[in-house]
């Protein structure tokens, strides 16, 4: 909502700077998101009479006009518009002036053709949006006039407010300046009109309403000689800075109307309304109308429409118009439509319809059901001054059931105890009384309030708080803090999830964040499965599912690394994933999981990540049992079990896959279900006795079948070895063609027992019972 | 039969052959080349000699040489199919690896956490530290968690605040991607009684183009106390204690009326510009204030939603952006750096 200052104070009495009025505006919650000057800055600007125009002999994109700038002198200007002719009065910034936007104008030479001075269109002297063609003035006025005294402008200053959807009041000049005039304790009133008298001769419009319960005031009134013709400058001004175009004097009291008391309203051409009369009533199946913006629109029974007499359609109840009963310059009497629209169905329809109107919005948030014939009266009054208007005869108003504001009980001890304020009775009462809250005391401090009909959003207790706290102001509630008597903390899984990414961080990965979201063929892309949760309404092609594994997204987070030559960067995500729910079930399966990728890197790699995160996260229960996976490489991937159960897969990505996102080299993976995972079984940190003893090594070496995992042999040593076993360690690989289907693996054991140094006869019975159990237990033989 | 017909059928049953015979994709794009892959290919050659007969012989010639050409190409692509599937099972046979055959190696890098995990670690400790606790809710959720437990029925013009994604699950828009963190409030309440003093983190989506300020996958935190004589004045001092802490003690926090259906009174908070510590600067246009986060006190209705008597208990909501925060705090002027997981940008913090 655009509302210019000299408006406001058409109401109130309101001075002070407009930075103040400006911040006093956002404190009520009518916030400014823009401030705008209007008219300042062209006191250099004149009226100037083109006296030729030719074209420029070295461009064809501007042309060379003479001027008469009031002197009676020529003066050339190199112009890029074409939209005028010689006789024509336009506004000429001479050599020197400085425009509103900060343009300082100077004599250029233009290929050869001096320009003294600038032509201007209304963009560019900030009075319209109009920026294609320059501004043609009004051929009576004299060369070398000042544009400001031209025109009639004043200066004035706009406040850009951004209106929230409870405050319908606040789409409307009027509701504006209620609210700003009771901040600042200044007297607010909008003056009285008598209702339009029936004219001399009695002239009506005949009005039915069909749909009572769509429609539940609807009222005519006719006014007869009218003249067409532009607004007068200080209406068009407004109008322009509130937003919106001038058309011609009756449509644009139209609007001005609209824009000051928040009441949409119609004009019709009552000469082209068949039957002389209009009727409100549902669509039926399949009925189509053309509006205003020449569209065909589709309609059906729960849209409410304004009918000629007859019944056919002439426009969208409280959207829109049609165009056949548009008001044009042949108008000469005026049926005026002003009437109260359920506002659930003009949101259903401007909804369906994708339209959204000035109107439908004031309609849909509710205008003021006291408020039709105010604006009625205003209207005509306005009609009367800029068009010549006079009203034919009374107006035809037809009422159904309109809403009745809310009358609320208002505690001041409740107020108090919400806001954490001490305002007395008196205070409550006398915040809500400017704003039309009348308040009547009902003892002990309560009252009854009765809401003013334009805020229908008011209808408890705690809604009239509301505008106790927003007049008493937000700033002045003094702050406290909550006597917190829990103690907080996180959750166990939250600080594990913490630790889990600590550990990570210190193997020298770095954490990831990619979009829930993929496109339909990123799974085929990454070798999953093509179950997901798609979504419904994707603005974009790459939203069109929700990832049911992080792979594809940590993919692509490699391949742009290494796009950027950083090919061996590791990386890990925490995120949820979303499977299809379970039959019967709304919501989809959605654990969090955790996820390794490092570029550059093998299988081995991935498994030595892994490594580090269960001993950092003390799980005990873990194993890996070979396997294929999706999206893995078939013979360098393996299940992760956790407490037996399976709770993801680690190794290396597919080949194929790789191939798929260009990334050359390995990729070592591993996601896992990080809930699953952590609800395993886990060493409880408790000390372990470390020995005082000098420890003893032995290295042992086996040729060991290469079905035999490492960690298989790896695991009948540590059992054999027994408790004075300090630490085992893999520290040698070695293949050889005299080893075909075998391989080397040598172990370092450290030893000691915690109550004595280990003897050599101790150290060779553990070494012979560890070589014993390897060799008795696996294909494998010790390497001599 | 014609002398050509003859050639074509030698040359289709010798390239036949050929294809069957190959073993390797290389070799088989060698044959395809000398057989049908262009004007020097054997049925091309061919093809070339139909200019030599007449009309009907030449029709049926030329019938024969594309049956053949398609046969062959035909037997090159079936082939084709199974080498390279041999050849991907052969080198996925020589490439297995015993995962656990690993033997440990010392590293010295050091990784990076994300900033907005940094972010969000730090702003759960900091109500953590006030006594809160952090909960936290599925990302996609029903319409009525995100909409109508919080005071928005169907239909409700506020709705429209939110450009939501919708999931095809369920009943039509039944199934939606959070929208915002307050889900998480009403499951809280549903499961626990008052006292409640919590914090909920994550992931929120919203139906927007990305740009320099919005992803439509976003980060989002949200608090909620409830408790006996919870008023305004305490939310207004909790986000002032929670603004000097996580941006530091020059900054401060102001509330200014605003609207949610869920909260009422509600307010939007500002915090004094961060550049400029409410001096004003380009980034807070001047106004030494920038917008962070919408509050305000629990709706009745929302109460009234999660089986809560607003008569005994009152509190406040909160909620505002984790991925804004650390923009705020680090200098960042474009919120896709959060996703785009550039290493470039990750080790930087």
């Amino acid at each position: 909502m655009r509302v210019p200052l000299s408006w406001l104070r058409d109401f109130a009495p309101i001075s002070g700077h407009p930075a103040d009025l400006a911040a006093a505006l956002s404190g009520l919650g009518l916030v400014v998101e823009g401030m705008e000057t209007f008219g300042e800055g062209l006191g250099d600007v004149i009226v100037a009479r083109v006296l030729a125009t030719r074209p420029h002999p070295n461009a064809d994109k501007v042309q060379v006009v003479d001027v008469d700038a009031g002197d009676g002198a020529d003066l050339q200007i190199v112009c890029g518009a074409f939209n005028f002719a010689a006789g024509d009065l336009v506004p000429l910034a001479p050599v020197g002036a400085r425009l509103p936007g900060g343009m300082q104008i100077g004599r250029r030479n233009v290929r050869g053709q001096w320009s003294n001075g600038m032509l201007c269109s209304g963009a560019e002297l900030a009075l319209s949006a109009d920026g294609e063609g320059i501004m043609i003035l009004d051929a009576e006025l004299a060369p070398g006039t000042p544009l400001t005294e031209a025109l009639g402008i004043a200066a004035d200053v706009v406040f850009d407010l951004d209106v929230t959807p409870n405050r319908p009041d606040a789409l409307s000049v009027a509701g504006v300046a209620r609210d700003l005039a009771a901040h600042l304790g200044v007297p607010f009133s909008i003056p009285e009109l008598p209702a339009p008298a029936g004219g001399e001769y009695g002239a009506t419009v005949s009005v039915v309403v069909e749909a009572p319960d769509l429609c539940p005031q609807f009222t005519g009134t006719v006014l007869s000689g009218v003249s067409i013709g532009a607004s007068p400058q200080w209406m068009a001004q407004r109008l322009t800075l509130a937003g919106m175009r001038p058309i011609n004097n009756i449509v644009d009291v139209s609007n001005y109307v609209m824009l000051e008391l928040g009441q949409p309203n119609h004009p019709y051409d009552l000469d082209r309304l068949p039957g002389g009369g209009l009727l409100v009533r549902r669509a039926r199946d399949g009925e189509t109308l053309v509006t205003l913006d020449d569209v065909e629109r589709a309609l059906g029974p729960d849209d409410c429409l304004i009918c000629d007499a007859n019944g056919a359609a002439v426009g969208i109840a409280g959207v829109m118009g049609g165009a056949s009963s548009e008001i044009s310059a042949a108008t000469t009497t005026v049926a005026l439509e002003a009437a109260w629209f359920d506002p659930v169905a003009v949101a259903r329809t401007s909804k369906r319809l994708g339209l959204r109107t000035e109107a439908s919005v004031r309609f849909e948030r509710g205008v003021d059901p006291d408020g039709v014939n105010r604006a009625v009266a205003r209207f005509c009054q306005l009609a009367g001054e800029v068009a010549g208007a006079t009203v034919a005869g009374p107006s035809v108003d037809v009422r159904g059931d309109l809403p009745r504001p809310a009358r609320v009980v208002l505690r001041t001890s409740r107020v108090n105890a919400i806001l954490g304020t001490g305002l007395s009775p008196a205070d409550v009462s006398g915040y809500l009384q400017p704003i039309g809250f009348r308040s009547t005391p009902t003892g002990d401090g309560d009252f009854r309030v009765d809401v003013p009909s334009w805020r229908p959003d008011c209808e408890r207790e705690i809604d009239v708080i509301e505008e106790v706290a927003r007049h008493h102001g937000y700033t002045r509630i003094a702050r406290t803090m909550p006597a917190i008597t829990k103690v907080g903390g996180l959750s166990a899984y939250q600080r594990d999830r913490r630790r889990a990414r600590e550990i990570l961080v210190g193997a020298g990965l770095s954490e990831a964040w990619a979009t829930s979201f993929l496109a339909a063929e990123d799974l085929a892309r990454a070798g999953l499965p093509p179950d997901a949760v798609e979504v419904e309404n994707p603005l974009a092609a790459e939203e069109s599912l929700l990832r049911p594994s992080l792979l594809p997204g940590l993919l692509r987070a490699i391949a742009s690394n290494a796009g950027h030559r950083r090919p061996d960067v590791g990386l890990f995500e925490i995120g949820h994933i979303f499977l299809l729910p379970p039959p019967g079930e709304q919501l989809p399966n959605e654990p969090e999981h955790l996820a390794v990728a490092l570029g550059g890197g093998d299988a081995q790699d991935a498994v030595r990540i892994w490594n580090v995160l269960t001993d950092g996260m003390r799980l005990v229960d873990v194993a890996l049992e070979t396997t294929s996976l999706p999206g893995l490489h078939p013979t360098r991937s393996a299940r992760v079990l956790a407490g037996g159960r399976p709770v993801g897969g680690i190794g290396e990505v597919d080949p194929q896959v790789l191939a798929a996102y260009a990334i050359e080299g390995r990729v070592g993976w591993f996601e896992l279900d990080l809930g699953a995972l952590l609800a395993s079984p886990r060493r409880p940190a408790i000390h372990r006795p470390i020995s005082r003893f000098p420890s003893a090594d032995i290295d042992l070496a086996f040729v060991v079948e290469e079905t035999v995992p490492a960690a298989a042999v790896e695991r009948t040593l540590s059992r054999a070895a027994g408790d004075v076993l300090e630490r085992i360690e893999l520290f040698d690989v070695f293949r050889s063609p005299s080893l075909e289907g075998e391989r080397s693996l040598a172990w370092r054991l450290r030893f000691s027992a915690l109550d004595h140094t280990l003897t050599e006869d101790e150290l060779t019975a553990l070494r012979l019972r560890a070589i014993d159990a390897v060799t008795s237990t696996h294909p494998a033989r010790l390497r001599g | 039969m014609t002398a050509l017909a003859d050639e074509v059928a030698a040359v289709e049953a010798d390239g036949l052959g050929r294809v069957a015979a190959a073993r390797s994709v290389a070799e088989l794009r060698l044959v395809e080349q000398e057989l049908v892959g262009g004007k020097r290919s054997a049925l091309a050659l061919l093809n070339s000699r139909l200019g030599q007969l007449d009309v009907e012989e030449r029709k049926e010639a030329g019938r024969s040489i594309n049956a053949a050409r398609s046969r062959v190409q035909a037997a090159v692509a079936d082939r084709a199919e199974k080498l390279a599937a041999g050849e991907r099972a052969a080198r996925i046979e020589a490439e297995r690896l015993d995962l656990t055959e690993v033997i440990e190696r010392r590293h010295a890098t050091r990784g990076h956490r994300h900033l907005v995990t940094q972010a969000r670690d730090e702003l759960e400790d900091l109500f953590v530290a006030m006594g809160y606790e952090v909960a936290e809710g599925p990302e996609v959720e029903t319409d009525w968690y995100n909409f109508e437990a919080l005071n928005m029925p169907p239909a409700h013009p506020a709705r429209s605040m939110w450009d939501t994604l919708y999931v095809r699950l369920g009943a039509a828009e039944s199934t939606l991607l959070r929208t915002h963190t307050s889900p998480v409030q009403i499951r809280v309440m549903q499961s626990q009684p008052p006292p409640i003093y919590i914090v909920a983190p994550g992931r929120c989506y919203r139906r927007d183009t990305p740009d320099a300020r919005h992803l439509p996958v976003f980060h989002q935190i949200e608090g909620l106390v409830v408790d006996r004589g919870i008023t305004f004045g305490d939310l207004a001092g909790t986000i002032e204690a929670f603004t000097s802490a996580y941006f530091g003690p020059n900054i401060h926090s102001r509330l200014r009326p605003s609207f949610f259906p869920f909260t009422e009174p509600s307010a939007e908070f500002e915090v004094s510009c961060i550049f400029c510590e409410g001096r004003g600067c380009r980034v807070c246009s001047q106004s030494g204030w920038i917008e962070l986060g919408g509050c305000g006190m629990v709706d009745p209705n929302v109460f009234a939603a999660a089986g809560i008597d607003p008569e005994e208990y009152s509190g406040f909501a909160f909620g505002f952006g984790i991925d804004r925060c650390a923009m705020m705090r680090h200098d960042i002027d474009d919120i896709r750096h959060f996703i785009a997981n550039d290493i470039r940008f990750l080790e930087q913090f």
